[in-house]
């Protein structure tokens, strides 16, 4: 029952000291040959039945993905990449195959145990942000450290500095409604981030933005790339995709094609810093 | 998620649609006061048929005497004088439950004043009588032992008796009437009693000393024999039945009765009766309680109908929370302590809104005011109950939904 204390402690300051001194790609690439995966599918498959129809949404992928990765997954609607999200967030469980994340294999536990994993390991970000009406964006994110049973004063003060990483240390008073769309998912990532997860799951992050907030927020997912966090992005636009270093293309329930890339960095071109202001 | 969090979190969401929560919370509010006002209206109600008893002495007793047997023709009890003056005080004397005896001795006789006259009951008797029968004195004192040994002519008249002779509010100690042709001086005059409870009128009498009565009214004496029945007051109310059996015991041995030959008496207790009267009230009060239990069950399930809605209207809530790492049982809990909370809550002001309730209609029929703590701790407890068992359902409801299905839900 310790396996949510697993993740060694990363020292968040020191890292986005490095973040900024650039040449990242290579020592990234060094990390992804060593490490034993974060994420690994072996032959996973999804089959729904609804009365006599048979829908099968997932036909045996093959998906590792590595510590440190940015990866973004693309396909159309019914391609099978919202399933595939569910299995990798632990929400659902595959039919077929096996699905290890960190090294534990996700079907051998229970309903506590999936939920100890989505509290301890892995942080949600959704296109319609979901946060809490009605509540404050300090309680929004002292969310997951209620669930696990950090005391309050330390919960309020991690929270408070997950607010400011995200750069709405202005904002913690603020309900949900008095916040901009682009505010809104910066919270739900600061929720996403607070109880310090290994592995970020974003389902079409940008999907009720802007293009100018969504580069704000693929910039901030590049960010947390940089220091050390793993990424799993869920996006149908090439254009967010390009921000990642790793494509993966979902088609009929199958892994198309995974094409690592370099990734274009995430800074608003002046034009469009001049038609947004 | 500790104990604390979730009742902060189930206080925000009940505070965040404070209108629908106290409706909810009505159902319950109103069947915790309703236990609480039936009960007190029960138990003043049995109260007030406890004075009315009390008035006329619960730890008394009667002995009639035996019943006459002409020629096959049964005279019923108190038709044959059986008890004699040494009966009276053996009884007086010997047994360890009981206070105080008295012998009554009645005659429908003419009272004369000097310029009114007024029929009325003459009952002959002791000084214990008025203690006995819980007669207190309005004016001047009732005659004494030494008046009785005596046989002196001394006489305490009934307010009714005062009021048809003298006029109403008179004072009329010191004063001389006849009755048969006897001058008898008017030593004190007694409170008024009202009504018994098969409408005759207490205050309809004048005391004399049963020495007198029997040397002035009745007509012929039997000797040893007493003509009337006699009154015996028990040490307590509880010791009642322990009086009414040294008395029997008493009696049939002075009297020689042999194992297995009846009775030549009949003691009765009024507690007897008091009893009857206890039980019917006893039955409404619980009436009208299990009446108001329905209606508490009723607001039960109007926080189930409300938390059921309320679960659906915050599926999408469940779901990010399930998302974010709640486990199945903070879910549970969550909404658990909620209903509870509610039910708690409307049982705290439906244990007020009874308190007062009982007040006012206690002022109203000058009950003594009865609410028992024991009937507030069940009707909380109860309603505690209530939440919880209409809670679960919906509770669990919550805690199985799906969270894929709650984080898409609309």
């Amino acid at each position: 029952m310790h396996e949510g204390r697993e993740a060694p402690p990363r020292g968040e300051s020191r890292d986005i000291g490095r973040a900024f001194q650039g040449g990242e790609e290579n020592r990234a690439m060094d990390v992804v040959r060593e490490a034993p995966p974060l994420v690994e599918l072996r032959g996973v498959s999804k089959v729904y039945r609804t009365g006599d129809v048979e829908v099968r949404a997932l036909r045996g992928v093959d998906l590792s993905v590595q510590p440190g990765e940015l990866v973004a997954i693309m396909g159309t609607s019914g391609s099978g990449k919202s399933t595939l999200m569910n299995i990798l967030g632990c929400l659902d469980k595959p039919t077929a195959g096996e699905y290890l994340l960190d090294g534990r294999n996700v079907a051998r536990l229970d309903r506590d145990g999936l939920a100890r994993v989505r509290n301890r390991t892995l942080g949600f970000v959704f296109q319609s942000f979901n946060l809490l009406a009605r509540t404050t964006a300090l309680e929004n994110v002292e969310l997951p450290l209620l669930y696990a049973g950090v005391p309050t004063r330390e919960r309020q003060l991690r929270a408070r500095a997950a607010l400011e990483r995200v750069g709405l240390g202005e904002r913690l008073e603020h309900h949900p409604k008095q916040l901009s769309g682009g505010q809104q998912q910066r919270v739900a990532i600061a929720r996403a981030l607070v109880g310090r997860p290994r592995l970020i799951l974003a389902d079409e992050p940008t999907g009720n933005l802007d293009s100018r907030t969504s580069v704000e927020v693929m910039s901030l997912f590049q960010e947390l790339q940089r220091e050390g966090l793993t990424l799993v992005v869920v996006t149908h636009e090439p254009d967010i995709a390009a921000y990642a270093g790793r494509v993966v293309v979902v088609r009929d329930g199958r892994i198309v094609a995974d094409r690592r890339q370099v990734p274009q960095a995430a800074v608003l071109l002046p034009e469009e810093e001049e038609a947004a202001s | 998620m500790n104990l604390l969090e979730t009742l902060r979190l189930a206080a925000r969401a009940l505070l965040r649609s404070k209108t629908r929560s106290v409706l909810t919370a009505l159902g319950i509010i109103i069947g915790v006061g309703a236990v609480i006002a039936m009960v007190a209206i029960g138990d003043g109600a049995r109260a007030s048929v406890q004075k009315v008893f009390d008035s006329m002495g619960t730890n008394l007793l009667i002995i009639l005497p035996g019943s006459s047997n002409a020629g096959g023709a049964r005279g019923g009890f108190g038709s044959q004088p059986t008890l004699t003056w040494d009966d009276l005080a053996a009884i007086r004397t010997e047994l360890p439950a009981v206070r105080a005896a008295a012998p009554e001795l009645r005659s429908n006789t003419q009272v004369f004043s000097d310029d009114q006259n007024w029929t009325t009951t003459v009952v002959g008797t002791t000084p214990d009588f008025f203690d006995v029968r819980s007669w207190t004195l309005a004016k001047g004192a009732a005659f004494t032992e030494p008046d009785n040994e005596a046989g002196a002519k001394v006489v305490v008249l009934g307010q009714t008796v005062v009021d048809n002779l003298y006029g109403a509010g008179a004072n009329p100690v010191g004063q001389v009437v006849r009755i048969n042709k006897t001058p008898f001086t008017v030593v004190g005059v007694t409170a008024r009693k009202g009504q018994s409870p098969n409408g005759q009128d207490y205050d309809n009498t004048a005391f004399i000393p049963s020495t007198s009565f029997l040397r002035s009214v009745q007509a012929q004496s039997l000797g040893a024999y007493i003509s009337g029945v006699v009154f015996v007051q028990a040490v307590s109310s509880s010791q009642t039945e322990q009086a009414q059996s040294e008395v029997t015991q008493l009696l049939r041995e002075r009297h020689r009765l042999a194992e297995g030959e009846a009775n030549d008496f009949d003691v009765r207790s009024l507690a007897e009766l008091a009893n009857g009267q206890q039980q019917s009230t006893q039955t409404l009060s619980l009436l009208l309680a299990s009446i108001a239990a329905v209606s508490l069950v009723v607001g039960g399930i109007g926080i189930m109908n409300i938390m059921l809605v309320s679960v659906t209207e915050r599926t999408r809530e469940i779901g990010v929370r399930v998302a974010l790492g709640a486990r199945p049982r903070d879910i549970l809990a969550q909404f658990l302590v909620e209903a509870l909370t509610l039910s708690m809550l409307g049982g705290l002001l439906g244990a007020a809104a009874g308190v007062g309730v009982a007040k006012v209609l206690a002022a109203q029929f000058q009950w003594p005011m009865l609410v028992r703590p024991d009937v507030v701790v069940l009707a909380l407890g109860f309603s505690a109950l209530v939440g919880v068992g209409f809670g679960l359902y919906p509770a669990r409801k919550a805690s199985l939904l799906d969270p894929i299905d709650a984080l898409r839900y609309e």
